[in-house]
């Protein structure tokens, strides 16, 4: 009797720390989004969206930083995202079982996880090197490398989920391969790539060490792609580290734009995902 | 009836190719990545290895006006940092997905679920601005001086927690970084759990054990490897992460015995001496700092993927 009370007195004890344990990481999400608000919404104004970034001790903008942010990450996806979805393609449906499949699949998932800043370098000695100086280019260059793995791995997954008998109708209508590829198996599996593509864009917009010493940053409106161009992650970089009060509320408001810009990807990503998953769960 | 008209079937033929070497190209791209990740970090840090040789990872100096570089103040601050983070993480994280498999009300679990995998989804920079200006001011404050009262004074264990509580340091950076690093370690155990087969489960369960004996004898023996890959994944993550630690580190080239004191990680000494760096010799220092991360990051990743790819083979499991 007194060792089963034990037992359940080890198990209690055990499921108490476990609640605490999710207790925790629950309230560190809420406090950081909490931070965010409170700091965020006391510097949000209509001139964040008008004004430029200021000198110190002047009020201003993040205008210049939000269009760097939104070109380089379209950039990024324009040139990351086909050559994902055409790796991905390769990867589900020509070379399937291959060796080099099985290398590549092992490749992508070390980028995936691949520390970003070591990108920023790797951009930083083919690109910015060569060309003599940091440029906006550069920075999408970047993003683009840290985007091609995202969405290789979900459109591989979510080709693998198109039934195998829409593939093989298109194929006895003496379609090739190519053919099926583009007209059965993207428009079959097109909710789950946009999903990838959301992902990619929630995963490199809040990217900052990969655009430090490859986009710098810049002080005034520029929209050339050669030269260095003005973005969110590395305004809230300098700006919080700084001492200026306008400075830092600034930065505060930035952090609070690029997060909700981010939670809402991931969320509308897992929204389209479910759907995806009980369309497929109603029988099909 | 022509069916087949030879001049459509070449042409489809043509096209054929044509995707198919698009597709492959794109793959292979992949892999040409890497190699030249590899290749032009080891061409942008051969300068340093060349002049400094091996000393450069056994050296703490760090004298950008006497042009000397050695990585071991780096390459400490970052294992002490993610040691910290995994010692805060691991335990943390196995108590999430715990609660998650086991105790979570069904209703519940997937907003909980999603809870912790939008915790993953914020930028580094988030945390970093949030450690700085709140958890760092909150440690300074009631944490530390705590640490400094009761366990500065034990033996040996004391000279960690030793000198004034500055706020930011090694210390702090360590607890954001298990912050960071806990909602993937505890979604990838979640993951890890869920493929255990309920026969095993419910088997323990008919014998008369408590949920905790099933979890410990019948679940995580059954997803070691798992439970290994997941924890390996989260600390390639805290190992190469830079900015939640540039923030709250203080980027002190320095070894200090506490914790309490600033220190610097090889990533956010990249962070905030790059743009900075006059000179090939520095420049080509910090190259080579980013090799080491490399090398050290790719090894840990590389092992975890082939753990839970092991246990993918065995059991359908998708990392």
């Amino acid at each position: 009797m007194n060792r089963r009370a034990l037992r359940k007195a080890k198990n209690s004890a055990f499921l108490v720390l476990s609640l605490i344990a999710t207790m925790t990481g629950l309230a560190c999400l809420a406090a950081i989004l909490w931070t965010l608000l409170s700091h965020g919404l006391a510097g949000m104004s209509w001139r964040l969206f008008a004004e430029m970034t200021p000198p110190p001790g002047s009020r201003g903008g993040l205008l210049n930083a939000l269009y760097g942010s939104g070109v380089m990450t379209l950039l990024g996806i324009l040139i990351g995202s086909p050559i994902g979805v055409l790796a991905g393609t390769y990867l589900a449906e020509y070379g399937r079982n291959s060796r080099l499949s099985t290398v590549i699949r092992f490749i992508n998932d070390v980028l995936l996880s691949a520390p970003s800043i070591i990108i920023g370098l790797f951009v930083y000695e083919i690109v910015v090197v060569r060309m003599g100086h940091f440029s906006a280019i550069a920075g999408a260059l970047a993003l683009a490398i840290l985007a091609i793995p995202v969405t290789l791995r979900t459109t591989e997954d979510m080709l693998n989920l198109v039934p195998i008998g829409m593939k093989d109708s298109s194929a006895a209508l003496g379609a090739y391969p190519w053919r099926t590829t583009l007209s059965v198996l993207y428009p079959a599996a097109r909710s789950g790539i946009v999903t990838g593509l959301l992902l990619a864009i929630a995963r490199i917009s809040g990217e900052t060490a990969p655009l430090l010493f490859t986009a710098l940053n810049n002080q005034f409106w520029s929209t050339q792609l050669n030269a260095p161009m003005a973005n969110l992650p590395v305004v809230i970089f300098q700006f919080a580290l700084s001492p200026y009060k306008d400075w830092q509320d600034l930065a505060w408001a930035g952090a609070l734009i690029i997060t909700a810009t981010i939670l809402i990807l991931s969320i509308s990503a897992r929204v389209i995902l479910a759907m995806l998953q009980s369309e497929r769960g109603s029988g099909r | 009836m022509a069916i087949i008209d030879p001049r459509h079937a070449a042409k489809q033929l043509i096209y054929e190719r044509i995707f198919r070497s698009a597709t492959l190209s794109a793959a292979i791209l992949v892999l040409l990545i890497l190699g030249g990740v590899a290749v032009s970090l080891l061409r942008g840090a051969w300068p340093a290895i060349s002049h400094f040789g091996f000393s450069f990872v056994t050296r703490e100096i760090w004298n950008p006006v006497t042009d000397e570089y050695g990585a071991l103040a780096p390459i400490y601050g970052t294992v002490v940092t993610s040691a910290i983070a995994m010692l805060l993480a691991v335990p943390a994280g196995f108590g999430i997905a715990l609660f998650l498999t086991e105790l979570c009300p069904p209703l519940l679990k997937r907003p909980f679920g999603v809870a912790v995998e939008l915790l993953a989804a914020v930028p580094s920079i988030i945390f970093g601005i949030w450690g700085l200006f709140v958890l760092a001011p909150v440690l300074q404050r009631h944490v530390q001086p705590w640490l400094i009262g009761h366990l500065g004074h034990v033996p040996y264990v004391g000279n960690l927690f030793k000198g004034p509580p500055f706020g930011i340091g090694v210390l702090t950076a360590g607890v954001v970084l298990a912050i960071m690093v806990l909602p993937f370690i505890a979604a990838t155990m979640r993951d890890v759990f869920d493929t255990v087969p309920p026969m095993l489960k419910e088997s323990g369960y008919g014998l008369g054990a408590t949920t905790w004996e099933v979890m410990w004898n019948v679940v995580v023996p059954h997803s070691r490897v798992g439970i290994v890959g997941g924890i390996m994944l989260g600390l390639g993550r805290a190992l190469g992460e830079t900015m939640a630690v540039t923030f709250v580190i203080g980027n002190a080239h320095r070894i200090s015995s506490s914790l309490l004191a600033p220190g610097t990680t090889i990533s956010s000494a990249i962070a905030n001496e790059f743009t900075e760096a006059v000179g090939d010799l520095y420049t080509s220092s910090l190259i080579a700092l980013g090799l080491l991360l490399f090398l050290i990051t790719f090894t840990v990743i590389a092992a975890a993927q082939a753990m839970l790819r092991r246990l993918e083979s065995r059991g359908g499991f998708a990392a």
